[in-house]
C-alpha cells in the first residue's frame, strides 16, 4: 500500500510537470470554464423555469454542472496522452519500471483532476458576486466525490487508449460517442425534469446523473440528500470498475 | 534461485494469435547468461529477439516456460525483476512533452531513489552522455542521436547490474554509434554490468559482444563467441574471376580445395567463389595451380568471414540482404 501511494505520487509528479512547466496551458484551462459559465449561464437563466430548480439562483444550479463537465472532459480525454506515449515509446519505459500498475492509472487521472480544483475554486469565486452562495465544506466534499469518480473515468479512458493502440482513431470515435449521451443524460446542462419520460428513465442508468444531482445538493449547502449516498456508490463503483478494467488492460498492453 | 547465472531460462515460449492463426514467435529457448557477460542476440527482424527480451524484462508474459532474471522469477516476481534490471527499448524512452532533466529525475524516483540522489545521478549521466546543455530542453526538440543518448541515461539512472538494450544503435549515425559503444564498454569496465542486447547490425555483434546467440524463427540456432562461430561455421571466402574460355579448367583446379562453390557467368568472364580453409594461404597456391593449368586469371579476392557468412551457412539466407530489403520496404 505504501508503495502504491509513493508510486502514484511519482507518476502524478511526472505528469503534473507538464502543466507546471507550461503555464499557458494552465491559463487556458482556467479561462475555458469562465467563458462557458459567462455565455451559457445567462442563456440558461432566461430559459429555465425557476420552479424546476427550486427557486434558487440559476448559478447555484448551473455551476456544479460546469464543474462536473470540466471533470468529464478532462478525465475522459486523458487516454489520448497515453496513446501518444504508447506510440512514441515512453509508456513502455514506464512499464519496465517497478511501478504499481494501478499507480500509473491513478497518477495520470489525478493529473487531470488537479487543475480541476483550481478551476473550480476560480469559477466559484467569480460566481459569488453574481448571486452564488458558497458553502466551502460542502464544495470540498463535492470535489472529493468528483475526484473518486474522475479517477475511475480516467482509468476507463486509459483502458480505451490501450485497447485502441493499434488504430488510434478508435479512441476518439468511442470517447466522443460515449461522452455526449453521458453528458446530456446526466442533466448537467439542462434540467431533465422538463424532458420526456424516456429520457428521465434512461438517465437513471447513467452514473453521472447521481454525481450531478449530488454535486447540486452539495453546492447548495446540504448533506441531507438521498442523491449523495447514491453518488458515493456510483463514484466508488466507477472508480473500482475503471481501475479493474484499466489494470487488466495495462497487463495486456505490451502484447 | 536455480543457479548462480544472472539469466536462466527454461523452454521460454511465446505464441501470438493473429486472426485465429497461432504464430510461434519464440519456441522454447534455453538461455544462460553469467554475471558480467556481454551477450548479443543476433537475427533478422521478426526472428524473436525482441520478444525474448520483452519476456526477460517482464513486459510480456511467456506462453509457457519460465526464466529467472537477476535472481527473481519473471512470472511470479515480475516487480522484483523490474527493480533489478535496466531496460532500454526501441522507442523513445523519454516522453516527448517532458523536459530532459524532469524525465531523468522522475525515472530515478520510479526506482525508489530519493530526490537528491536522483538529481545527482541525473547530473552525472547528462555529463557523461553529453546531454548537459540539453537539461531544460523539451524532449521533442532533441535530435535522434540526442534522444537515444537520453534513452541510455534513463536506463542507467538506477545503476542496474543487468541491462537489456533492444536495438540500441538503430537510427544512429556512425559517430553516435561509436559513442554509445564507448559508453557501454565503460560501464562494463567500471561496474562489471551484465549486458544483453539485440541487434541486426552484424558488425556490432562481431566487434563488441563476447558471445553471440543467433536467433532465427524463434529458435537459437548458434551460441558461441563471434570468432568461434566464424571459424567453425563459415571459413574464408575466395572468389576468382577467369577468362570465359578457361572456366572449365579453373573449376577443376578449384573444386579440389573449396566448398560451397558457386559460379557466376559474366559477359566474357566467369567468377568462381567458395569457402576455403586458411584463405590467405590458399590463394597464392590456387593462383600457381591455375597458372600451371593455363587458366587466364583476371581477378582474385579473399575475404575473411563475417557473422553474415555464419548466418548464411546456418540458414541459407543472408542477414544483410534481409536488413536491406527491410529498409527498402
Amino acid at each position: 500500500m505504501t508503495t502504491l501511494v509513493a508510486d502514484t505520487r511519482h507518476v502524478f509528479q511526472r505528469e503534473i510537470s507538464l502543466i507546471l512547466r507550461d503555464p499557458f496551458s494552465m491559463i487556458f484551462s482556467l479561462v475555458q470554464p469562465l467563458v462557458f459559465l459567462g455565455l451559457f449561464g445567462p442563456l440558461l437563466a432566461g430559459s429555465v423555469n425557476p420552479a424546476a430548480i427550486n427557486g434558487a439562483s440559476p448559478l447555484q444550479w448551473f455551476l456544479p454542472g460546469v464543474i462536473v463537465m470540466i471533470c468529464l472532459f478532462g478525465t475522459s480525454t486523458t487516454g489520448s496522452n497515453l496513446l501518444y506515449e504508447i506510440m512514441m515509446g515512453s509508456y513502455e519505459r514506464v512499464l519496465a519500471a517497478p511501478l504499481h500498475r494501478s499507480s500509473i492509472l491513478i497518477g495520470k487521472a489525478l493529473k487531470e483532476l488537479a487543475p480541476l480544483v483550481v478551476q473550480a475554486a476560480l469559477v466559484t469565486l467569480v460566481a459569488i458576486p453574481f448571486g452564488f452562495k458558497l458553502y466551502p465544506v460542502h464544495v470540498l466534499a463535492g470535489l472529493l466525490l468528483l475526484g473518486v469518480f474522475g479517477v475511475g473515468l480516467g482509468a476507463f479512458s486509459n483502458a480505451l487508449a490501450i485497447a485502441s493502440r493499434k488504430r488510434e482513431w478508435m479512441f476518439w470515435a468511442v470517447q466522443q460517442t460515449l461522452l455526449f449521451p453521458l453528458l446530456i443524460l446526466s442533466g448537467m446542462m439542462l434540467p431533465l425534469e422538463t424532458g420526456p419520460q424516456w429520457i428521465q428513465a434512461l438517465s437513471k442508468f447513467n452514473p453521472l446523473t447521481y454525481i450531478v444531482d449530488a454535486e447540486r445538493a452539495l453546492f447548495s449547502g446540504t448533506f441531507d440528500s438521498p442523491a449523495i449516498g447514491w453518488a458515493v456508490l456510483a463514484a466508488v463503483l466507477t472508480c473500482a470498475a475503471g481501475l479493474w478494467v484499466g489494470v487488466k488492460q495495462v497487463a495486456r498492453s505490451t502484447t | 534461485m536455480i543457479d548462480a547465472g544472472v539469466i536462466h531460462t527454461e523452454k521460454l515460449t511465446r505464441n501470438f494469435v493473429s486472426k485465429k492463426e497461432t504464430i510461434e514467435a519464440v519456441k522454447g529457448v534455453d538461455i544462460d547468461v553469467a554475471s558480467g557477460e556481454l551477450v548479443a542476440f543476433l537475427g533478422p527482424n521478426g526472428a524473436g529477439k525482441s520478444t525474448t527480451l520483452r519476456m526477460l524484462t517482464t513486459l510480456l508474459p511467456p506462453t509457457s516456460g519460465t526464466a529467472w532474471v537477476a535472481g527473481a522469477n519473471i512470472t511470479t516476481e515480475p516487480a522484483l525483476v523490474r527493480s533489478r534490471i535496466g531496460y532500454i527499448g526501441q522507442g523513445d524512452g523519454a516522453g516527448h512533452s517532458f523536459r530532459v532533466m524532469d524525465e531523468l529525475v522522475m525515472q530515478g524516483r520510479f526506482y525508489g531513489m530519493n530526490s537528491a540522489d536522483s538529481l545527482g545521478r541525473a547530473r552525472e549521466l547528462t555529463k557523461s552522455l553529453d546531454l548537459t546543455s540539453l537539461e531544460k530542453r523539451k524532449v521533442s526538440t532533441l535530435s535522434g542521436g540526442q534522444r537515444r543518448r537520453l534513452d541510455i541515461a534513463l536506463g542507467l539512472m538506477h545503476s542496474p547490474g543487468l541491462i537489456f538494450l533492444d536495438e540500441p544503435s538503430t537510427g544512429m549515425d556512425p559517430h553516435n554509434r561509436a559513442n554509445l559503444w564507448e559508453h557501454i564498454e565503460r560501464l562494463r569496465e567500471q561496474r562489471e554490468t551484465t549486458i544483453v542486447l539485440t541487434t541486426h547490425y552484424l558488425e556490432e555483434a562481431d566487434a563488441y559482444a563476447e558471445r553471440v546467440l543467433v536467433i532465427d524463427h524463434g529458435q537459437i540456432i548458434a551460441n558461441d563467441t563471434a570468432a568461434n562461430l566464424k571459424a567453425t561455421l563459415a571459413g574464408d571466402r575466395i572468389a576468382i574471376t577467369v577468362d570465359g574460355a578457361s572456366a572449365a579448367a579453373a573449376s577443376a583446379v578449384v573444386a579440389g580445395r573449396g566448398r560451397e562453390l558457386t559460379t557466376t557467368n559474366g559477359s566474357r568472364e566467369v567468377t568462381i567463389a567458395g569457402r576455403f580453409d586458411q584463405g590467405t594461404r590458399t590463394l597464392p597456391w590456387l593462383l600457381r595451380e591455375l597458372d600451371h593449368a593455363g587458366v587466364d586469371v583476371r581477378a582474385a579476392d579473399v575475404r575473411v568471414p563475417t557473422l553474415d557468412d555464419v548466418f548464411l551457412s546456418l540458414t541459407g539466407r543472408s542477414l544483410r540482404e534481409e536488413a536491406e530489403s527491410e529498409v527498402a520496404a
